[in-house]
C-alpha cells in the first residue's frame, strides 16, 4: 500500500478553534474535510502537511438551509452524497444536484464534501503521479522540479480545474464565505479561481471555507453538460455550464462557463454576448457554442487528445444550452 | 457414461462462493503470521542505465530495518521459458525500465520499509533507450539483452506451409491491409501479494497469488540454491489473474531470500503502479495480412505478419510470438498459409499472455479484413463466415488436429438472435435498413484448450489429481491447479461427485499446493477443465471401482448391477437394497486397505513435427461467434456498444452459470480492449508509463457493460471430460473485431487501429467528409530481413508434418 507521511490531526469542534489551531500551525498546517482529495495527495508526497485539521466535526459547516425562494447555504462539509439527495436542491437548484451526481463514484460521494470539491487540487497527467513516477520524469513546475511537461517553454503550471460545481457555482454566480483568526469574507465564487495551476485559489491557506450561498432561484435557468471516458470515476476533461436570465422570451444575461481545460473555471463571455438580447434560438446557440470552441484552449495533460477535447467544446456547449431551450 | 448426468451440466453454485461473499477468503494479503517483516522493493526510475553503485547503509542502519538485499544476492537469473531465462529477483548490472526491481528491504512494518527504501541511494549510468518496435529493428546498440535474434529483435519467426505465391495466383482477389492492436494489461482487482516463511528446518514456504504456483517452485528451486523439496508453494485464491500471475516474479523471489536471511516471515503487497510494471500483458501487435480469396469468399491463401512490442524481458513472449500466428486457420479454410512474426525488446515493462494470449490481435485483423474482402466481393460477412468453415475432425494446414467444431451453429445462433438478416443491408450506405449512426457487425474466433505442450520439456502429465476417501465417508480431491475466480475447484468437486453419486458440496477441495497436491501446470491457456477434468474423472473412476468391488461382494450381486447416487452405492435392479456411501467407503477401506487414487492427463500428440509446432496444438479448440450492435455519434466519435450475442461452442457446460459468466466476462474485457484500455508510454518523457493507475487507465465501469445475450453450443468434444471444451479466454476473441466491423456498418469508416477512441471515428469521418478514405490505422510495417521460412508440406499436399529439407544453395 502507499505509506501516508508522518502529520498530527486535531479534530476541532468550533469554528473559532479550528482557526485557531490552524493560525497557530502556519503554513505546516491544512484542513481536510473527507480527506479524498488531501489524503491521496499526501500518499503521492504532492502536500505534507504536519498538521492537519479536520472540518467534519464542526456544526455549522453541516448544515443545508434556506430555500430558492431566499437563498439557500449550503455548509462546507456537507457531503456529496447529501449534494445529490437532497429534496429543497433538487427542487430549486437541480443543475447543482445534476453536476453533483456526475461526480466520481457514490463511494466518493459518501466521503468527499462539496467545500473541499470546490477546493480541490488542479490536476495533471504529469502531476497526479506518485512519488517514484515523477522522480522518472525529473518532477515538474509544479511540484519539486523546474519544468512543466505539458508546455515546456512556459513559467506557468497548466494544471486543471476538474471539479463538476466549479462552473456550475461560477455560472450561477454563488457566494463563498470565509474565516479566519483575522476575520470573515464573502466572496463570488467567480473572484476565488486563478489561473495558475499552483496558485490556483486567490484565498490565504488559513481561511476556512464555512459555506457556499446560492442566488435566489427567480428568472433563471442553468445546466450542466460533462465530458468523461467513462459514465462513473471520471473527473470532468471538459465541463460547460450555463445560465441564462431571461426576460419575457428574450436572453437578459448569460454565463457560459468552462471546466475541466485551464487552471480555472473560463468564462466565454463571447459565447454569453451571442446570446444576450435575443430569443434563445437554435442560431444563437449555435453562434455561442462557436465561441465556446474559439476560446476553448485545453493541453494535453488529462484523458483524451487535447484537440478533440477543443471540438468537443462545441458540441457540449450546444448540449448545455439546449438543455436551457424547453 | 455421459446419460443421466446428476451434477454435470446444473447450476451449482460454486463451492467457495459463499466464503468469498462473505469476505472469509484469505488472499495472499490476508495472511499475517507472528513476527512477520514487511517488504518494500525499490525500483528503477530510469528506462534503461548501467547500475554503477549501490549504498544501502543508510537503509540498514534505521532502527526497525532488518536486512536489505541488492542485485548481488540474486545472480541466478530465471524466466518463464527455457528459452528465455532473462530475469533477475534484483536487477544485477543494469535495469531496463521505469519499475524494474534494484533493492529491497524487510522492515518491522511498512511504514520503516518504504522510508528505508528511499534511504538507499543508486548510482546510475543512463543508456539510450528503445521505445518503439521500429526503433528496435533499427537500432542495434545499446542492446537491452546480450541474447536474442539480433541487436534489439528478441524473435524473428519464418513458416510456410504449402506455396502462398501459388495460391495467391490462384486468387480473384487479394488484399493487403495493415492493423495495430494496442497493448492492454490484466487489471485484476487484488494486487500481488506474497509471504515467505523460511523456518527453522531449512525449510521454506511461499504463499503467492499466482497462476501457476508449480512454475513458481521450480523457479524459487533455481534461484534459492535450495532443494525443490525444501520448497513448498502455495497459491491462495486468486483475485483475478487473467494471465498476470503466470509467471515467475520476483517479490516472490524477494521475500523468500528476504526470510531466509533474517528468520521471519516476510510479506510483500505490490501497490497498484507495481502491477503495472509487472505486466505481462497484451503485446501490442503491428500486422500486415494479405489474404487471397476466390469470387465465393474461399481462401487460396494468407500472408500473415506480426510485429510485437515484447517490452524489457523475455516472459512468455517467445510463445506469444508462435501464437500470433498460429489459430489464424482453424475458423476458416485456409489451404495455404504463410507467417513470419518478431518480437522486439523495447525499455517498457514485459509483455507476456493476457486472455487470449497473443490471438486477439490476430484475431482482430483477420475478422476485419474479412469484413472488407465480403464488402469487395459484395457478400453477405456472415456467408463468407459460414461457408468456408473448417471441417469438424480435420488437420489445418499448420498441423492443428480439429476435433468438434461448433462454429456454424454459433454463428447461426448470433445471426437469428440479432435478427441480422433484418438488419444488415449489405454494403450500400444509401440504402440502409438501420439509421446513420447504428450499426451491426460479426466476428468469429476460436481458442485453444490447453496447450498440447507443457512450458519445460517433459514426458509427464500436465495434470494429477489425486483422491482421498476416509472411512467416516468424506471425499479429498487434491490437485494442483489453482482457483483464480474462474471456478477450478468447483469443477473438480462436481466432476468427482458425479462419479461417485455424492452432492458436490461433501467434498473437500484442496488445491494449489505443491507439498499436498499432485502437479497440475497452472491456470493458463484454458487448459484446466479440460486436463484436470480428465485427470479427475480417472481417479474418481478408480475410486468408484473400488467402491463397487466392495459393495457387490457385501451385497451379493453382480458388479455391473451396482450403481451411484443420491450418496448411496445399490443394488440397480434393487435399489432399495444397497449401503450408504459412507459404509461402502468402509467396506472398500476392510476390503483394500487406506483408500486413495490418483488420475492424470496428458494431451495427445500433435501431428505437427516441424520445429515450432509446439505452439498451436491442442486436444480441442473452443469456438464463438459474436454480433455486436453499436451507436456512433457522428459530432463526436463516441461509440456506445449497445448489445452483444455471443455464442460460444462450449462442448459441454459442466456448470452453465459458470459459462455464462465467463462467456459475460469475456465479452466485458473485449469491450474495454477495443474501446479504451491501452498500456502507453510517454516516449519522449523517459519511456514512462502514461498512467499507470485504475483512475486513469481507462477500462470500462459497469456504466460501458452491454446487454449481451449468451449462447452455448453444446457438440462434445471426445478429448473433454463429458465433451467439455474451453471457456475462459476464447469468448474475448470476437468482441472487437465485432464492434470494429459494427462501427463501420454504422458510419462507414474503418478503424484499423484498436482501441476505437471518439477521436480516431470523428477524424476518419472528417477525412471521409473531405474525400479522403474513411479510415484510421497504421500505413507502413518496419522492413525486415526475415529468414528464409521454414517450408511445410500441408496435409493436402501430402505432408508428414516435418519441415522441408532446406535446399542448399551454392555460390
Ligand atoms: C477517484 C476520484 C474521482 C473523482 N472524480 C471527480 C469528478 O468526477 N468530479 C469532481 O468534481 N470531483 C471528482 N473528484 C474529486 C472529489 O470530488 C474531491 O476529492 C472531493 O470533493 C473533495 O472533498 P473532500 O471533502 O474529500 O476534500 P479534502 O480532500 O478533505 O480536501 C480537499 C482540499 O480542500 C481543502 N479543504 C477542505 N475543506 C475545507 C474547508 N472547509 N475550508 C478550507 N479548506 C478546506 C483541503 O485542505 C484540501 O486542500 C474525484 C476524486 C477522486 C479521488
Ligand atoms: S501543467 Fe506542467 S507544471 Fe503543471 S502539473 Fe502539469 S506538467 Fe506540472
Amino acid at each position: 500500500m502507499m505509506r501516508l507521511p508522518k502529520f498530527e490531526y486535531h479534530t476541532p469542534q468550533t469554528i473559532a478553534e479550528a482557526v485557531k489551531i490552524m493560525a497557530g500551525a502556519g503554513p505546516a498546517g491544512q484542513f481536510v474535510a473527507g480527506g479524498t482529495d488531501l489524503y491521496p495527495n499526501m500518499k503521492r508526497r504532492q502536500q505534507m502537511p504536519k498538521t492537519v485539521i479536520s472540518v467534519m466535526r464542526l456544526a455549522e459547516l453541516n448544515q443545508i438551509t434556506g430555500d430558492g425562494r431566499n437563498g439557500l447555504r449550503i455548509g462546507a462539509s456537507v457531503i456529496l452524497t447529501d449534494v445529490c439527495e437532497h429534496p429543497i436542491i433538487n427542487r430549486d437548484y437541480p443543475v447543482v444536484a445534476k453536476a453533483a451526481r456526475t461526480i466520481s463514484t457514490p463511494i466518493l460521494r459518501n466521503m468527499g464534501t462539496i467545500g473541499g470539491n470546490l477546493l480541490l487540487d488542479t490536476r495533471c497527467n504529469y502531476y497526479d503521479q506518485n512519488y517514484e513516477w515523477r522522480k522518472g520524469i525529473n518532477f515538474c513546475l509544479k511540484k519539486d522540479g523546474d519544468v512543466c511537461w505539458v508546455a515546456p517553454g512556459s513559467s506557468k503550471c497548466w494544471a486543471v480545474q476538474s471539479s463538476d460545481l466549479v462552473p456550475v457555482m461560477v455560472a450561477i454566480g454563488a457566494k463563498l464565505r470565509f474565516v479566519s483568526t483575522l476575520g470573515e469574507r464573502v466572496i463570488d465564487a467567480a473572484g476565488l479561481y486563478n489561473d495558475d495551476g499552483i496558485d490556483y485559489l486567490h484565498k490565504r491557506p488559513d481561511e476556512l471555507l464555512v459555506d457556499i450561498q446560492l442566488p435566489p432561484t427567480n428568472g433563471w435557468r442553468a445546466s450542466y453538460q460533462k465530458l468523461r471516458r467513462r459514465g462513473a470515476f471520471d473527473f470532468p476533461v471538459l465541463g460547460v455550464a450555463t445560465w441564462i436570465a431571461t426576460d419575457n422570451s428574450d436572453v437578459k444575461d448569460a454565463r457560459i462557463v468552462l471546466g475541466g481545460i485551464a487552471p480555472s473555471p473560463v468564462q466565454i463571455t463571447e459565447a454569453a454576448s451571442a446570446l444576450i438580447g435575443k430569443p434563445l434560438t437554435d442560431d444563437q446557440i449555435i453562434a455561442a457554442a462557436e465561441a465556446a470552441y474559439i476560446k476553448a484552449r485545453p493541453l494535453d495533460n488529462t484523458d483524451f487528445v487535447y484537440q478533440w477535447r477543443k471540438q468537443m467544446a462545441r458540441q457540449y456547449t450546444l448540449r448545455a444550452l439546449r438543455d436551457l431551450q424547453s | 457414461m455421459v446419460k443421466n448426468l446428476k451434477v454435470v451440466g446444473k447450476p451449482f453454485r460454486k463451492v467457495d462462493a459463499r466464503a468469498k461473499c462473505v469476505g472469509q477468503t484469505k488472499f495472499a494479503d490476508d495472511i499475517v503470521l507472528p513476527r512477520m517483516l514487511f517488504c518494500k522493493i525499490l525500483r528503477s526510475h530510469l528506462p534503461h542505465a548501467l547500475i554503477k553503485n549501490i549504498d544501502v547503509s543508510k537503509a540498514l542502519a534505521l532502527p526497525g530495518v532488518f536486512a536489505v538485499v541488492t542485485g548481488k544476492d540474486f545472480p541466478i537469473p530465471y524466466g518463464i521459458l527455457p528459452v528465455s531465462q532473462d530475469e533477475h529477483a534484483l536487477c544485477i548490472d543494469k535495469v531496463r525500465f521505469i519499475g524494474d526491481p534494484v533493492a529491497a528491504v524487510a522492515a518491522i512494518d511498512e511504514d520503516v520499509a518504504f522510508d528505508a527504501m528511499n534511504l538507499i541511494e543508486v548510482e546510475y549510468e543512463p543508456l539510450d533507450t528503445i521505445s518503439t518496435i521500429d526503433e528496435a529493428v533499427l537500432i542495434d546498440e545499446p542492446r537491452i539483452h546480450e541474447y536474442g535474434d539480433s541487436g534489439n529483435i528478441h524473435k524473428k519467426v519464418s513458416l510456410e506451409f504449402g506455396n502462398v505465391e501459388e495460391g495467391f495466383a490462384e486468387a480473384d482477389l487479394v488484399r493487403e491491409d495493415t492493423f495495430f492492436y494496442e497493448g492492454n494489461t490484466h487489471l485484476p482487482m487484488e494486487q500481488h501479494a506474497a509471504v515467505a516463511h523460511f523456518d527453522s528446518d531449512g525449510k521454506i514456504t511461499l504463499w503467492s497469488s499466482t497462476q501457476t504456483p508449480h512454475y513458481v517452485h521450480r523457479a524459487l528451486a533455481k534461484v534459492l540454491g535450495l532443494p525443490a523439496s525444501h520448497i513448498r508453494v502455495i497459491a491462495t485464491p486468486n483475485g483475478g489473474g487473467f494471465g498476470g500471475k503466470s509467471d515467475p516474479f520476483n517479490h516472490e523471489v524477494v521475500v523468500c531470500k528476504l526470510s531466509m536471511l533474517t528468520g521471519r516471515p516476510v510479506k510483500v503487497t505490490l501497490t497498484r503502479e507495481e502491477v503495472f510494471y509487472c505486466h505481462r500483458g497484451r503485446h501490442p501487435i503491428l500486422m500486415r495480412v494479405k489474404t487471397g480469396v476466390k469470387n465465393d469468399g474461399a481462401i487460396t491463401a494468407m500472408h500473415f505478419q506480426s510485429f510485437l512490442d515484447g517490452g524489457a524481458y523475455g516472459s512468455y513472449g517467445v510463445a506469444s510470438t508462435f501464437y500470433s500466428g498460429a489459430l489464424q486457420t482453424v475458423t476458416y479454410e485456409v489451404p495455404r498459409y504463410k507467417f513470419q512474426g518478431l518480437r522486439a525488446f523495447t525499455n517498457k515493462p514485459p509483455c507476456g499472455p493476457k486472455r487470449g494470449h497473443g490471438t486477439p490481435q490476430p484475431r482482430y485483423a483477420l475478422e476485419v479484413q474479412l469484413d472488407k474482402i465480403a464488402e469487395q466481393l459484395g457478400m453477405d460477412p456472415v456467408e463468407i463466415r459460414r461457408k468456408h468453415l473448417v471441417a469438424p475432425n480435420s488437420i489445418t494446414a499448420n498441423y492443428l488436429r480439429i476435433g468438434s467444431m461448433g462454429l456454424g451453429q454459433c454463428i447461426e445462433k448470433v445471426v437469428e438472435g440479432s435478427r441480422w438478416n433484418e438488419r444488415f443491408s449489405g454494403w450500400d450506405p444509401n440504402n440502409r435498413k438501420l439509421p446513420f449512426g447504428k450499426g451491426i457487425g460479426i466476428a468469429c474466433s476460436s481458442y485453444i484448450c490447453g496447450a498440447g505442450l507443457p512450458i519445460y520439456w517433459n514426458n509427464m502429465p500436465q495434470s494429477g489429481v489425486q483422491l482421498r476417501l476416509d472411512r467416516q465417508g468424506g471425499v479429498c480431491v487434491m490437485c494442483g491447479s489453482t482457483d483464480i475466480g474462474q471456478g477450478s475447484d468447483s469443477i473438480l468437486a462436481y466432476i468427482v461427485a458425479e462419479v461417485l453419486g455424492i452432492d458436490p458440496f461433501d467434498i473437500r477441495v484442496v488445491t494449489a499446493d505443491t507439498d499436498l497436491t499432485p502437479v497440475d501446470l497452472g491456470s493458463y491457456s484454458s487448459r484446466v477443465t479440460l486436463m484436470t477434468g480428465n485427470a479427475a474423472i480417472q481417479a474418481a473412476e478408480r475410486a468408484r471401482e473400488l467402491l463397487v468391488m466392495a459393495v457387490a461382494e457385501k451385497l451379493g450381486v453382480p458388479i455391473e448391477n451396482i450403481s451411484l447416487a443420491e450418496r448411496r452405492v445399490f443394488d440397480v435392479e434393487n435399489p432399495e437394497i444397497g449401503v450408504t456411501f459412507a459404509e461402502a467407503v468402509v467396506l472398500a477401506e476392510s476390503k483394500f486397505g487406506t483408500l486413495g487414487t490418483v488420475g492424470s492427463y496428458s494431451p495427445p500428440r500433435s501431428p505437427g513435427r516441424y520445429k515450432g509446432s509446439g505452439v498451436g496444438p491442442s486436444p480441442a479448440y473452443s469456438y464463438s461467434a459474436a454480433v455486436a450492435e453499436v451507436d456512433v455519434n457522428p459530432d463526436t466519435g463516441i461509440v456506445v456498444v449497445e448489445r452483444v450475442w455471443i455464442a460460444h461452442d462450449i462442448g459441454r457446460s459442466i456448470n452453465p452459470m459458470l459459462v455464462m459468466g465467463q462467456v459475460e466476462g469475456s465479452v466485458y474485457m473485449g469491450l474495454g480492449e477495443i474501446l479504451m484500455e491501452e498500456m502507453v508510454y510517454r516516449e519522449n518523457r523517459n519511456v514512462v508509463h502514461k498512467f499507470p493507475s485504475m483512475l486513469e487507465y481507462k477500462s470500462p465501469t459497469t456504466m460501458e457493460m452491454c446487454d449481451v445475450k449468451t449462447y452455448l453450443i453444446e457438440d462434445p468434444d471426445p478429448n473433454g471430460p463429458y465433451g467439455a471444451k474451453e471457456v475462459g479466454q476464447g469468448p474475448l476473441l470476437p468482441v472487437p473485431p465485432a464492434v470494429a466491423n459494427a462501427v463501420y456498418n454504422a458510419v462507414g469508416v474503418r478503424i484499423d487501429e484498436v482501441p476505437i477512441t471518439p477521436e480516431k471515428v470523428l477524424r476518419a469521418l472528417k477525412d471521409k467528409a473531405r474525400g479522403r478514405i474513411g479510415r484510421f490505422g497504421p500505413a507502413a510495417i518496419p522492413v525486415v530481413d526475415w529468414p528464409e521460412p521454414l517450408r511445410v508440406l500441408t496435409p493436402s499436399e501430402g505432408g508428414d508434418g516435418s519441415e522441408m529439407p532446406r535446399v542448399a544453395v551454392h555460390g
